[in-house]
């Protein structure tokens, strides 16, 4: 559905909107695009880390002197050579590049090495001889939480508790009195990794006047940066990090990590480049990835579905380190207000420490796994009323332009458009119970923010900045700390500043994620990318275009408001004879002014929420995505096949449709591989070991498995996203969990409350229900946990202003 | 992951190898033991080729030899003694792409492009010997590539694209596939 050809001066859009190439898509496919690996530099070392094979042990000695007599091997260093901690999280800052007195998983690092090639550090790691003490290891959630010694951290919540949240906004007890129906169901959210095909990279320069440059595949240079600066004891000037095309993040690449920092140090060390590539087995230790999530939630329902209360809890299993887990707690309970109208919610959340590899961001973001239980929560409790689900979810959205329970602001709502039209394209009225047994149709609705509103760290500066440099032959050149990781940032840049400016995107030279030569841009992540360098570079086209609209507007004799930038040309809008060249305006702006360069920031508004924890989940801009998936389930192997989703999608406006579909179809195949087949499970209670570390037999969707896709782009601008743009990158994957797992029990009457929901799991629920029991699998209940007295807050609706209730001292009680 | 003393020892020895690369006559001396995925991107300097999984499992590696479609992770680099290979460097200039590169390009086929010098060639394998394939036939040949992008629709309707321009028919590109369904 496209309603907006028009740029907000009502003009015909030109570029945005439209299907251009990406302009770095030619270079890809003839293979000349450089990725961190591909990149040398005269007299490269290469660099390999020893990992650890315990889970959790004290180093009691660590003897390299074997290995650095190897012929080859040029140096060696271990933890105590970088002592200096970091983590990308200011709360957390709980990582050594290299371990100094404990391993706290198996992979964990504890040396790295340096040498003439690949092959002699891999043999220099066998030399190395590493003494370790074996600790209790901690493999569960439940585990995690009974045991309180040995720590695995000594920061935290207490024993291996890393973080505790309880927040309450409303009432509680008055919204569950209200309610004509109640449900409490658990649900397991298993973790999964990114997987991208491209392994982590990185290649360091210590040069000759004693700065480093990192080329790293990284999406987040601008904290690899601070973190490096942290570490290395070299002032920050001093160092460039430069992240080179990411061949595929997801979030995997978005902390600062230990094979940056090793090489950075070698580099210094030896005075020679240093590169070092992961193996794939590294890159599963690597991780990152989804948090395994068991979640209770409490939902108070109206017969007509209204919901009047919600009470959801969830627990992570963290693995060994912090990374971004702490947001990742908090994400598991900031968006289930944003999608249907919720008056009254509570939400406790824990994140415990266990001896795995650390989990941290994921497409989505700690909000997949919420989003699964909500969504299949309310397909049973349509079930349950009698209602049709997908009327209950559109009967109750959560209004636009409105102010959330937890303080969240909304703008543009287009859920209720998405729902319609795939309702009609999948017949859903006509199959929704109603097809044969084994065949099955689900729905789920999503959200996603359009960019974290809060920075990483504390500061009142931009979120994104972009320069751009004028040439007066006519050619432009931005400058803009984004990453691309695939998606198209780079080619967004190009089609909005070329839009602005009235040129072609081919004419412009995007330079980015340069911590030397770009303003800084946060990173890729929390799909901020679009909306906020977007803006960005909105402003600093639109100022260019003044200083050339000043300069034209004297030489033609005509308004400024006159003028138009369109085709290469400036020109008089009554008489588009009447104008000149791009290039020309360009000579004409620099005659009068001087060199011409203009800047553009953007900032996300402050959100409403004061509260402790109201950082996380506040955005400018929230999508909205609906999905109906169409199954096929084998009865008697458990064995699900998805045949077809229909997937709508509130983009706001498409800067470029064609890679709106492609993050559409792409975010459907990875919520596909999560529901079901990928999974991150560890053999052994004492060894903690990796059971798939590879990709032979972690599971991921090949074509054979992919489903057909029809795709619904809704438009429905957003005044905070440039020319109205909201997110797509992580939107779409969510709803697809939940409606595959919907549709499953449409097909065999079965509920798994489980992801991924593979054929083992269904066949279960399938047998006992024969037997006569609840045809159900999932988790029996979830652990007790001491929350602690919640942070209250009155909702917008009980006249709150969004700060934290005063607690009423004890004695005041007489 | 535990390999012996004994591939360092041996750098001395270098195997000397002669073949057809992207249609020009090559000589490379190199450590015998390595894959021609190695030879290709550290001794030839052509990073095009991908590594993604160091076990023939993800497609990244796929190259040409004497028309094949092969995973070059998996073959040794003395395997392709006096025979043919094509990489993606081979498989058009800047001048003139191959009508697969255009199409993977001009259709956003290519999102992050890690994968895609794989996908290209196993799809150049297919045209090469059937310029009308279905969508399963399509489906089926790149089954072994993995794509975590993608989600690989983008892939097929570029496949097919690239088929009917080599066939000589005028393609116009179908609306549903970059604005999404009405």
């Amino acid at each position: 559905m496209k309603n907006s050809n028009n740029g907000k001066d009502g003009k015909p859009l030109k570029v945005v909107g439209k299907p251009y190439r990406k302009v770095d898509a030619r270079a890809k496919c003839i293979g000349q695009t450089l990725f961190a690996d591909d990149i040398t530099l005269p007299r490269m070392l290469f660099a390999k880390l020893l990992r650890s094979h315990v889970p959790h042990a004290l180093i009691k000695n660590i003897d390299v002197s074997k290995a650095l007599a190897l012929p080859g091997v040029i140096a060696i260093i271990t933890g105590k050579e970088l002592p200096i901690p970091y983590g990308i999280l200011p709360v957390s800052q709980d990582e050594h590049a290299l371990c100094i007195d404990k391993v706290r998983f198996i992979g964990d690092p504890v040396a790295a090495i340096a040498a003439v090639d690949e092959d002699t550090a891999f043999d220099a790691m066998d030399l190395i001889e590493v003494e370790y003490e074996p600790l209790k290891s901690i493999s569960t959630i439940e585990e995690a939480i009974k045991t309180d010694e040995p720590r695995i951290h000594t920061y935290g919540d207490g024993g291996n508790t890393h973080k505790k949240v309880s927040l309450e906004f409303g009432d509680m007890e008055a919204g569950f009195a209200e309610a004509d129906h109640i449900r409490e169901d658990v649900f397991f959210y298993e973790g999964n990794t990114h997987l991208p095909i491209e392994q982590h990279s990185a290649l360091a320069h210590f040069d000759a006047d004693n700065k480093l440059t990192l080329w790293s595949s990284t999406q987040t240079p601008h904290y690899v940066h601070r973190a490096l600066a942290k570490v290395l004891g070299l002032p920050a000037a001093h160092i460039r990090v430069i992240a080179t095309p990411n061949g595929g993040g997801f979030g995997g690449k978005s902390d600062p990590f230990n094979h940056e920092v090793a090489v950075a140090k070698l580099s210094i060390i030896t005075g020679r480049p240093v590169k070092i590539t992961l193996t794939r087995e590294e890159v599963f230790y690597c991780h990152r990835g989804r948090h395994p999530v068991l979640m209770w939630a409490k939902t108070g329902v109206k017969k007509d579905g209204a919901i009047t209360a919600m009470h959801f809890r969830t627990f992570l299993d963290g693995g060994a380190y912090g990374s971004y887990g702490v947001a990742s707690t908090f994400y598991t309970g900031a968006l289930q207000t944003v999608t249907y109208d919720v008056p009254r919610y509570k939400f406790e959340g824990t994140r415990v420490f266990t001896n795995k590899p650390p989990c941290g961001p994921k497409r989505g973001h700690g909000t997949p796994q919420p989003r699964f239980a909500l969504e299949v929560q309310l397909d049973k409790i349509a079930d349950d009323l009698g209602l049709d689900p997908a009327e209950m979810r559109k009967q109750h959205l959560a209004p636009a332009n409105s102010v959330t329970a937890n303080y969240l602001r909304l703008g543009s709502m287009g859920l209720g458009a998405c729902i319609d039209k795939i309702v009609a394209a999948a017949d859903w009225k006509n199959k929704y119970k109603k097809l044969p047994y084994g065949k099955g149709i689900g729905i789920a609705c999503s959200s996603y923010i359009c960019g974290a509103g809060l920075p990483i760290y504390w500061n009142n500066m931009p979120h994104s900045g972009v320069q751009l440099r004028l040439d007066r032959q006519g050619g432009v050149c931005i400058f803009c700390g984004s990453t691309d990781i695939g998606q198209g940032s780079d080619s967004i840049l190009a089609y909005i500043v070329a839009e602005v400016l009235g040129i072609e995107p081919f004419d412009i030279r995007v330079v980015t994620a340069d911590t030397d030569l770009t303003p800084v841009d946060l990173g890729s992540y929390s799909s901020r990318v679009t909306l906020m360098t977007g803006n960005a570079s909105v402003q600093a086209a639109e100022r260019a275009r003044e200083l050339l609209a000043k300069a034209v507007s004297e030489k033609l004799d005509l308004p400024v408001e006159d003028l138009a930038f369109a085709d290469r040309r400036v020109f008089d809008v009554k008489n588009p004879e009447n104008g000149i060249s791009f290039a020309e305006a360009v000579v004409l702006a620099e005659s009068k002014f001087g060199t011409i360069g203009t800047v553009g920031s953007y900032t996300p508004p402050r959100s409403p929420g004061k509260f402790k924890g109201a950082g996380v989940g506040p955005s400018p801009a929230y999508s909205y995505s609906a999905a109906i998936a169409e199954v096929d389930v084998d009865p008697e192997t458990g064995i699900t096949t998805v045949d077809r989703i229909w997937i709508g999608h509130d983009i706001g406006q498409s800067i470029n449709p064609a890679l709106v579909m492609g993050q559409v179809e792409g975010g459907v195949y990875m919520g596909l591989g999560e529901v079901l087949m990928e999974e991150m499970v560890y053999r052994g209670n004492r060894n903690v070991v990796h059971k798939f570390p590879s990709m032979l037999e972690y599971k991921s969707p090949t074509t054979m498995e992919m489903c057909d896709v029809k795709t619904y782009l809704i438009e429905d601008p957003d005044p905070n996203g440039p020319f109205g743009a909201k997110e797509v990158g992580q939107g779409p994957l969510l709803p697809v969990m939940p409606a595959v797992v919907n549709a499953i029990y449409d097909a065999v009457g079965v509920r798994v409350d489980e992801v991924p929901a593979s054929p083992d799991k269904v066949l279960a629920a399938i047998r006992a229900k024969a037997k006569g029991q609840e045809g159900h699998f999932g988790p029996k209940g979830v652990p007790d946990v001491d929350w602690g007295e919640p942070l209250k807050v009155l909702t917008p609706a009980e006249g709150g202003d969004g700060k934290e209730m005063p607690r009423i001292a004890v004695h005041a009680k007489e | 992951m535990l390999l012996t003393g004994i591939m360092s020892e041996s750098k001395k020895q270098k195997a000397h190898l002669q073949f057809t690369l992207n249609d020009e006559e090559v000589e490379v001396v190199f450590a015998p033991h390595k894959t021609l995925l190695e030879v290709l991107r550290e001794d030839l300097s052509l990073t095009g080729t991908k590594h993604g999984c160091e076990l023939g499992e993800c497609g990244a590696c796929t190259v040409l030899v004497d028309n094949r479609a092969v995973l070059s992770c998996l073959v040794l680099g003395l395997d392709v003694e006096d025979r043919k290979v094509l990489t993606i460097e081979g498989m058009g200039t800047t001048a003139q792409l191959h009508p697969l590169q255009e199409t993977f390009a001009d259709l956003g086929a290519a999102q992050c492009g890690y994968c895609s010098p794989g996908f290209l060639l196993a799809a150049k394998e297919l045209l090469d010997r059937n310029l009308n394939p279905s969508r399963d036939e399509i489906k089926e040949t790149l089954s072994g590539n993995i794509c975590r992008c993608t989600g690989y629709i983008k892939i097929y309707e570029a496949v097919e694209l690239a088929a009917a321009k080599m066939r000589g028919e005028a393609v116009e590109i179908a609306r549903e596939m970059v604005y999404g369904l009405e």
